[in-house]
């Protein structure tokens, strides 16, 4: 279990002050300038050696990925710094968080990305229902200009660095990176094709570089403690502390900090009150966020939290957000839920994910009240498949992998709903 | 220049290619719908995925680049379930409405399926519906075909300029559309059919009228505007069913305009079928015979200074040499065929053409506008030049009318003031030019055809010599003409001879009495009320102006029912086929004045139609060289003179209507009235 003093969030939960003063207490913005004054490239290079990976969900290396921002400025191309806080994958709920009990942590995380990555002006891209987190994070930024650590020649390191908070409409596509460039853009929410990357052609065809709030928000205790410090937390490769939003059939659903690679047992009973009647009564746990495969008790019962372990039982840590559903829960309906989510979500641009999402929210009422036939099954493992891998963004493959999760684990549940609806008919 | 592999063909492709076209330079078929060689990247149709080594999926080769030492497949199991995935989903919500879709038997989704879909279908649950759309009297829409390649979209914004259609909604729901309904204004909305892969854009005025393989295909040049655009006349018996684009990389590229397109309604109406002969002042029917003996007696005695002859703007190169022969064989020197007055000579071939090409216009680095619009005169030059200044770095200058052609310029001033003052180098925009590696003049006929035409065409020259565009290697000095036919008439001098009378003339001429029988060669843009007191013989193919002022009437031929030459804009010599015959007693223009020649006891020389050609090209050279813009002869042209101060104007004032054709077509007509202001729908509160 994580030690309070490894905390980097510590004011997760809103008990102490918000506000820049409350923060620097905190120790936010302790020797930022001599952080910048390392230079840009220990900066990455630290970042690399803490071995931290993204926590938007995809788990990108993030020195890497500032690595490839071109090192000089082209004339009429600046550098961007865009943060994601579109967050909105059912079940997460750290960044909101973040951005309401500790935004400096993100601000200042925001100047140090953006130096170490050439980039004179960032953009938060926040969720357009997070009204009230949108207001605290302006007063923060306000707070923070005012106090000179913005602006021109912020927090003293002598780079010049603006800050832009971006309400969006309330579209889950404008969290995928390239959707969220147009939409900041002003256009429709839709996903661009890639290649050229954004560190190539991102925000008005200028270097950009696309973050998680949580990403940034940790980037300046990694560098304040030390690589060292945040490697030695965690596992090989996963290292570091993570936010966790724990929901559903829990008795105390909560946002916790913890190590990477705890073990979702320890995490469920530590923090989240165990589940609801006993960790016997769990049904299945969907470990990362709506977008992953659901995992069965059996699995869920050593199963460690960190993005390799979850790969290797064909799902995912994604968001971190553990949604847990003990033995009342209706599967199949619930699955369905998801497919209904992923339809109204479709941005509609490409064709497998625009016409396979429905196909598949269809099929998958029909398999909810078993009026199908087994090889409904198989057609829908096919269709999920047809999407998979086949579109433009992920989505198409966030909508697939939650059905894919299903049957791999529930396909008996599926057939015996078949049979006795059958049995009832006949 | 990269080089990769496709399915084990190594193919050096262009840098900037996509793997796509490296596909293609292989050999290997790719399927697609979104994709479209002169509209930007969608990759969203995913119909072109393939598998490329070392990536973990397939890749969409429409938006990939290709790379150094790229591997690609086409031809892999997994491709071959990418397609069939892809092709079962744009089927799942598409109608199976095949047998009553106008797009049936030239349909992507139709010959896609077929190649690439599975046998069956595995979906059973409900279609998508969609309500569909009115975006003008032009464009059918049934949106339920719709598959969302996004083709018309990025055709309205990239080529036509018009920004008028969109996606709206999202995921299934996502629909094309004006989003506030609305007619879609572009005069290129026609090619939003020939773009659209399915049913979902078909041609309003063609639905339900024919089928595709039940057409005679006739490959020619279309004739109503100066342009020359590259057509394929599809027809049915002897009725046009439809007009469609033929690709010309220098000319038309694969648009055509909707006028090109939809005014072929015009060639069923109000058509001259038999000879009419004015009796009592009343026009009878009359037979061959008759007609001739009429004109006979009225040349009888009548001194050839007294005939006149003027040539209409739909007229091909054989029947004005045949005219102009025969004219000269009475003894006539007062043939013109510029009927608005233009004034440019048949000296200079450089004075009258589009020097620099339709395709020159790429490689222009500042053009100015002079008196013309080119989005109502010539929609495809104006295209054009939106293209290239989508590339950037095009400064546009405008002197006349101020419209919107769909692109930004710098409005100038509005006559021939403002022409004068960069002539002399006054005006900031001379500098423009004169820094401009490739500059460029189009110069249309609202200046020309003006009496201080001649003026402005020296004002004009002055500048183009003044700037460079009479260079060695390039001549950026363009006259954008609105007649077909005119070009191919100053080549063959169609222009008053020795003494001869211009169109002024011959009409004050007629009005004095001084000319007694005046010719009407296809002439309808004429003020034909001068011409009550003189007889007049009218030889064309509609019931338009000429005609009802006409003493004699000798049906001819529209220009989708002869073969001939046509010369356009630029200058360039093209070959057109006859699709059709003739409606009724009518025929082909040559003939008729063959056979009128040997009445009237001046027998031209040729009985065949080579011959003809043979004769005329002997005459006029250049109008051997098919297909070639043979440059002209630079020279003083224009003359000294007074400018005027009036405005200069566009000589298009209703792009819809602008020749006996379109005046006569009903698609035209309503264009004309959803588009040109004449309000038809009346509400409660409006009068």
């Amino acid at each position: 279990m994580l030690n309070d003093s490894d905390r980097i969030f510590t004011n997760l939960y809103g008990i102490e002050d918000w506000s820049l003063d409350g923060a620097r207490r905190r120790g936010d913005w302790d020797g930022t300038k001599d952080i910048i004054a390392r230079g840009r490239d220990t900066i990455i290079d630290q970042l690399k050696e803490s071995g931290l990976r993204g926590r938007g969900g995809a788990g990108f290396p993030t020195g890497l990925k500032w690595s490839f921002m071109p090192k000089e400025e082209a004339p009429g191309r600046p550098h961007y710094l865009i943060v994601n806080a579109d967050e909105s994958e059912p079940g997460t709920c750290k960044d909101r968080d973040i951005m309401r009990h500790d935004p400096q942590k993100l601000i200042e995380g925001c100047l140090i990305a953006g130096f170490a990555m050439g980039a004179h002006a960032g953009y938060i891209y926040i969720r357009g229902e997070f009204y009230n987190e949108a207001v605290h994070l302006q007063a923060a930024i306000d707070q923070a200009y005012d106090a000179g650590l913005l602006g021109a020649n912020a927090a003293g390191s002598d780079w010049d660095f603006d800050l832009y908070l971006h309400r969006g409409a309330g579209a889950y596509i404008c969290g995928e990176e390239t959707a969220l460039l147009e939409s900041l853009e002003g256009k429709p929410g839709r996903p661009r094709l890639k290649p050229p990357f954004p560190a190539g052609a991102g925000l008005y065809g200028c270097p950009s570089t696309v973050n998680n709030v949580e990403t940034i928000a940790v980037a300046p205790t990694i560098l304040r403690r030390g690589a060292e410090w945040f490697s030695g937390l965690g596992r090989p490769k996963n290292a570091g502390t993570k936010l966790f939003c724990i929901s559903g059939h829990v008795n105390e659903p909560c946002n916790v900090e913890e190590e990477m690679g705890i073990p979702l047992r320890e995490l469920i009973e530590k923090h989240a009150g165990g589940v609801r009647g006993g960790w016997d009564n769990l049904l299945a746990v969907i470990p990362g966020g709506s977008s992953v495969p659901v995992l069965p008790k059996s699995i869920c019962d050593d199963q460690l939290m960190d993005f390799d372990s979850l790969m290797a039982v064909k799902s995912g840590l994604g968001t971190a957000a553990v949604i847990v559903m003990d033995k009342s829960t209706d599967i199949v309906a619930a699955i369905a839920r998801l497919s209904h989510f992923y339809m109204h979500e479709s941005c509609g641009q490409c064709t497998p994910c625009r016409e396979g999402t429905g196909w598949v929210y269809r099929l998958m009422q029909r398999l909810v009240t078993g009026d199908a036939a087994i090889a409904d099954i198989d057609t829908l493992e096919e269709v999920v498949g047809q999407i998979e891998g086949h579109t433009i963004c992920a989505l198409g493959d966030a909508a697939a992998w939650p059905v894919q999760g299903l049957i791999r684990h529930f396909r008996p549940e599926i057939e015996r709903r078949i049979r006795e609806r059958g049995k009832r008919a006949a | 220049m990269p080089t990769l592999k496709v399915d084990g063909i190594e193919v050096t492709v262009p840098d900037g290619s996509t793997v796509l076209q490296a596909c293609e330079e292989a050999g290997s078929e790719v399927p697609r719908f979104c994709y479209h060689d002169r509209l930007s990247i969608a990759g969203n149709c995913r119909m072109c995925l393939v598998e490329m080594e070392k990536a973990p999926k397939p890749i969409a080769s429409c938006a990939m680049p290709a790379g150094e030492g790229m591997e690609i497949h086409t031809d892999t199991p997994s491709v071959k379930k990418a397609r069939e995935g892809v092709m079962e989903f744009l089927l799942i919500n598409h109608p199976l409405d095949c047998p009553i879709c106008d797009q049936g038997g030239e349909c992507d989704l139709q010959d896609q399926a077929v190649a690439y879909g599975r046998h069956s279908s595995r979906f059973g649950e409900g279609k998508r519906a969609v309500k569909d759309k009115d975006i003008g009297p032009l464009v059918q829409t049934i949106m339920t075909r719709c598959i969302h390649c996004t083709r018309c979209i990025r055709f309205t914004e990239e080529i036509a300029g018009t920004n008028e259609l969109g996606s709206v909604f999202r995921g299934e729901h996502t629909e094309i559309g004006t989003y506030v309904e609305k007619a879609v204004s572009s005069e290129l909305s026609g090619n939003l059919i020939d773009l659209c892969p399915v049913g979902a854009l078909t041609s309003k005025p063609y639905s339900f009228t024919a089928r595709p393989w039940e057409l005679k295909k006739t490959e020619t040049i279309d004739a109503m505007d100066a342009v020359g655009s590259n057509i394929r006349v599809d027809s049915r018996g002897r009725e046009i069913m439809r007009v469609l684009p033929r690709l010309h990389e220098d000319i038309n590229e694969e648009w055509i305009s909707d006028k090109t397109r939809f005014a072929c309604d015009g060639l069923k109406q109000r058509r001259l079928d038999k000879c009419w002969v004015r009796t009592d002042g009343k026009l009878a029917e009359a037979t061959w015979d008759d007609a001739f003996a009429a004109i006979a007696a009225a040349l009888k005695g009548v001194d050839g200074k007294s005939i006149a002859a003027i040539a209409g703007d739909m007229v091909e190169c054989e029947s004005l040499y045949a005219t102009k022969a025969l004219m000269t064989a009475l003894g006539s020197p007062h043939i013109d065929c510029r009927q608005d007055g233009a004034a440019l000579s048949a000296d200079h071939r450089a004075s009258y053409i589009f020097n620099s090409g339709i395709a020159g216009i790429e490689d222009a680095d500042a053009i100015l506008l002079v008196g013309t619009n080119p989005r109502a005169e010539a929609p495809l030059v104006n295209a054009r030049i939106r293209k290239r200044w989508l590339d950037g770095g095009l400064p546009i200058g405008v002197i006349g009318p101020q419209a919107d052609l769909t692109y930004d310029y710098d409005y100038l001033g509005a006559g021939p003031k403002t022409l004068d003052d960069i002539a002399n180098g006054k005006h900031p925009f001379s500098d423009i030019l004169k820094n401009a590696e490739r500059p460029m003049l189009v110069i249309g006929q609202g200046a020309l055809a003006r009496s201080d035409g001649a003026a402005v065409l020296n004002t004009a020259r002055r500048i183009a010599e003044a700037t460079g565009m009479n260079a060695d290697t390039w001549n950026g000095f363009n006259v954008l003409h609105t007649a077909a036919a005119r070009v191919g008439a100053l080549d063959l001098g169609f222009v008053p001879g020795e003494q001869g009378r211009d169109v002024d003339g011959i009409l004050s001429g007629a009005e004095s009495g001084d000319i007694k029988v005046v010719f009407l060669m296809g002439a309808d843009e004429l003020d034909t009320r001068r011409l009550d007191k003189s007889f007049v013989v009218y030889q064309g193919h509609h019931g338009d102006v000429g005609a009802h002022a006409a003493d004699v009437i000798l049906p001819g031929s529209a220009y989708t029912e002869k073969a001939g030459t046509w010369v356009n804009t630029e200058g360039r010599v093209q070959h057109a086929e006859a699709a059709t015959q003739p409606p009724g007693d009518a025929r082909e223009d040559w003939t008729i004045l063959r056979a009128l020649s040997e009445v009237l006891g001046h027998t031209l020389p040729f009985d065949t139609f080579g011959a003809l050609q043979t004769a005329m090209i002997d005459a006029c050279p250049i109008l051997g060289l098919v297909d070639e813009q043979t440059s002209g002869n630079w020279g003083a042209f224009g003359a000294e003179g007074t400018l005027g101060t009036d405005i200069f104007e566009s000589a298009v004032e209703n792009f819809y209507m602008t020749d006996p054709i379109s005046r006569a077509s009903p698609t035209m007509a309503e264009c004309t009235s959803v588009f040109a202001g004449e309000k038809t729908d009346k509400t409660g509160t409006d009068g």
